[in-house]
């Protein structure tokens, strides 16, 4: 794996009034990694995530994405990023191929490039046929693999994924974590914030939030080591307990 | 550039397949062309009049056909006393008494003067107003054709009184079909417009899709115009539909050329657009952007001098006027439409809207954020 850095965050910050939402979290992102972000809800793992993609303006802290500073260089970030929110976001009342066109064309993807991209994604999702069909009418599984396979049609560095499976069947959810392998393969760092215990084993290194805080970073087998536990859900559930806010 | 391609390609393909937004863009305004201006109609007929007569005589009879044969009045009701006859106004049967007293044709012919009495039921304000106007009118021609017939051998002219002529310039039959219809024209304009703009981006924000805008790398203008184009481009196509309504169902041709109307709308619409994209960035939910629309539309429009003349409005709410843009596309419509202005003659109107279109537009670039 390579040394370099792509995310690295220096006790960033964000504080609504006088909720702090995110508390001086540290760590840092190599490149191609696959990076899983996990905590209960309301952690404070899509306030993380939102600053580290120039949706949100940190309070205070440092953090750079992809070389560029999240204070002043937020629109450099993003051409540099995909993000795949909470929110399913693809527009419904337009085709698959419309919106891979959008997408693309938003991005600054030449017309060519739009039409292999999209026969590519046709082909990797097998919607071949499909490409007509409003997004509306196609299922949950499918659109989210259409949803993250947009987000990564520029090519970016590092794609940002916020709990991309919530509400997927297992197998739809396997198939969505190869597709996250292959895009890792072709060199994508993955950011990805998670519920299921079973993704955070498929990730290189996992970070774990408890109120705002990251409590503990490190490759899954070395946390279930460092905390004695068989499994993931064993190490959650030891960090989680201490949580003292709730949603 | 490029992007703003993309933008407004995704924009036409969502408007083209959504039903409702044909539906409400095409269908609502031709019904509301066609049905507002009957109604808004300033010219009052059939005011029901109650008459007490307590003479009886020739002149009295004459007066009273008079009056019904002017085609404004209804003879409701030939009541022997005034309380009788306001019996009628309270249960809403008459608008008007008209009380001939029982002296009349006696003082008329040896005094040359006699008293007449109207009553009018003010609930109806409007009408009251007109009905009174209109009655005295006829009473005061038929006085004189009175006097001119009893005063025989005038060493000077029997009537001593000044006579007015009038002459109404540019709309000389007082055609209130002439000045509603633009009026209306530009009132659904403006809810189109506003109501649309504001609404189409508070839905993105809705759905969760102006996230994936916001985190791409797309330029706010961009965005704004690609929102702002389409309903633009749309709007001109119901003015264009408007016009032509008013053109074939109604008669109106204007006296200045469309293209003037064109150019000052294609102004005044940006302004419409900017101020809904303005309340679109401040409303988080539709509701709220459409209530806030609605409301400011609404002020607008009642204050935009189509209802009742600015002129007549108290001074504080003149001034109101002045930052209303309504009021000058009314303005500007009645102007071309009517008097034939022209380009040079609407400047003032022109750089007015302009300033409008700058100020919405230029606050909601500003108030649009992509990072909160």
């Amino acid at each position: 794996m390579g040394k370099e850095k792509v995310i690295s965050a220096n006790e960033l910050t964000k504080k609504f009034g006088d909720f702090t939402a995110v508390d001086k979290i540290s760590f840092e992102v190599e490149k191609g990694e696959i990076f899983g972000f996990l905590g209960a809800n309301g952690a404070g793992k899509t306030t993380a995530m939102r600053m580290l993609c120039g949706l949100s303006l940190p309070t205070s802290g440092l953090a750079t994405v992809a070389g560029y500073d999240v204070y002043k260089q937020n629109e450099l970030i993003k051409k540099s990023i995909g993000y795949m929110s909470q929110k399913f976001s693809l527009y419904e009342d337009l085709t698959v191929r419309e919106n891979i066109r959008f997408y693309a064309g938003i991005y600054g993807l030449s017309d060519k490039q739009i039409k292999e991209k999209t026969a590519l994604l046709a082909k990797q999702l097998s919607l071949e046929g499909e490409e007509k069909t409003l997004v509306k009418s196609l299922p949950l599984g499918w659109k989210q693999k259409l949803a993250f396979s947009i987000a990564i049609v520029h090519d970016p560095a590092i794609v940002f994924l916020d709990e991309p499976t919530g509400g997927v069947d297992p197998i739809t959810r396997r198939e969505f974590w190869s597709l996250i392998y292959e895009a890792s393969e072709r060199g994508i760092t993955i950011f990805v914030t998670t519920h299921y215990m079973d993704e955070a084993e498929y990730c290189n290194r996992v970070s774990i939030m408890v109120d705002g805080r990251i409590d503990a970073l490190d490759s899954p087998a070395n946390l279930m080591k460092n905390f004695s536990a068989n499994s993931m859900d064993e190490v959650f559930l030891q960090l989680a307990r201490k949580a003292v806010r709730s949603e | 550039m490029r992007v703003l391609k993309f933008l407004l390609q995704k924009e036409f393909r969502q408007i083209l397949r959504d039903p409702s937004i044909f539906r409400i863009l095409f269908i609502a305004p031709m019904i509301q062309l066609l049905i507002l201006p009957l109604a808004a109609d300033y010219q009052i007929k059939n005011i029901n009049l109650a008459v007490v007569d307590h003479d009886h005589t020739q002149y009295s009879q004459k007066l009273i056909h008079k009056i019904i044969a002017s085609g404004y009045f209804k003879l409701k009701d030939y009541s022997a006393t005034f309380p009788q006859a306001l019996h009628s106004i309270e249960s809403d049967k008459a608008d008007l008494i008209l009380e001939i007293s029982a002296q009349f044709e006696r003082k008329l012919v040896k005094e040359s003067k006699a008293d007449l009495f109207i009553a009018a039921n003010a609930i109806n304000g409007i009408k009251a107003g007109l009905g009174s106007a209109y009655i005295q009118q006829i009473i005061q021609s038929y006085n004189a054709g009175v006097r001119t017939q009893w005063i025989q051998f005038p060493r000077f002219d029997p009537q001593p009184t000044i006579e007015v002529t009038y002459s109404d310039w540019f709309n000389p039959n007082m055609n209130y079909q002439y000045f509603m219809v633009p009026g209306i024209l530009v009132m659904l304009l403006t809810i189109i417009g506003s109501n649309f703009a504001a609404l189409n981006i508070v839905k993105e924000k809705e759905l969760g899709t102006i996230e994936q805008i916001n985190v791409s790398p797309i330029k706010k203008v961009y965005f704004i115009l690609g929102k702002l184009i389409p309903f633009w481009l749309l709007a001109l196509v119901v003015l264009t539909i408007g016009l032509t309504i008013a053109r074939v169902a109604y008669g109106i041709v204007p006296v200045g050329h469309y293209i003037t109307i064109y150019i000052f709308a294609a102004v005044y619409l940006l302004a419409v657009l900017g101020l809904g994209l303005l309340l679109s960035t401040y409303a988080q939910t539709q509701q709220q952007s459409f209530l806030v629309a609605f409301f400011i539309t609404m002020i607008f429009n009642l204050m935009s001098g189509l209802f009742t003349p600015i002129e007549s409005m108290p001074e504080w709410a003149q001034i109101i006027t002045k930052f209303n843009p309504v009021s000058y596309f009314i303005e500007v419509m009645r102007m071309v439409i009517l008097k034939g202005s022209g380009l040079a003659d609407i400047k003032s109107q022109m750089l007015a809207i302009l300033g409008f279109a700058v100020f919405f537009n230029g606050w909601a670039v500003l108030n649009y954020r992509k990072r909160s």
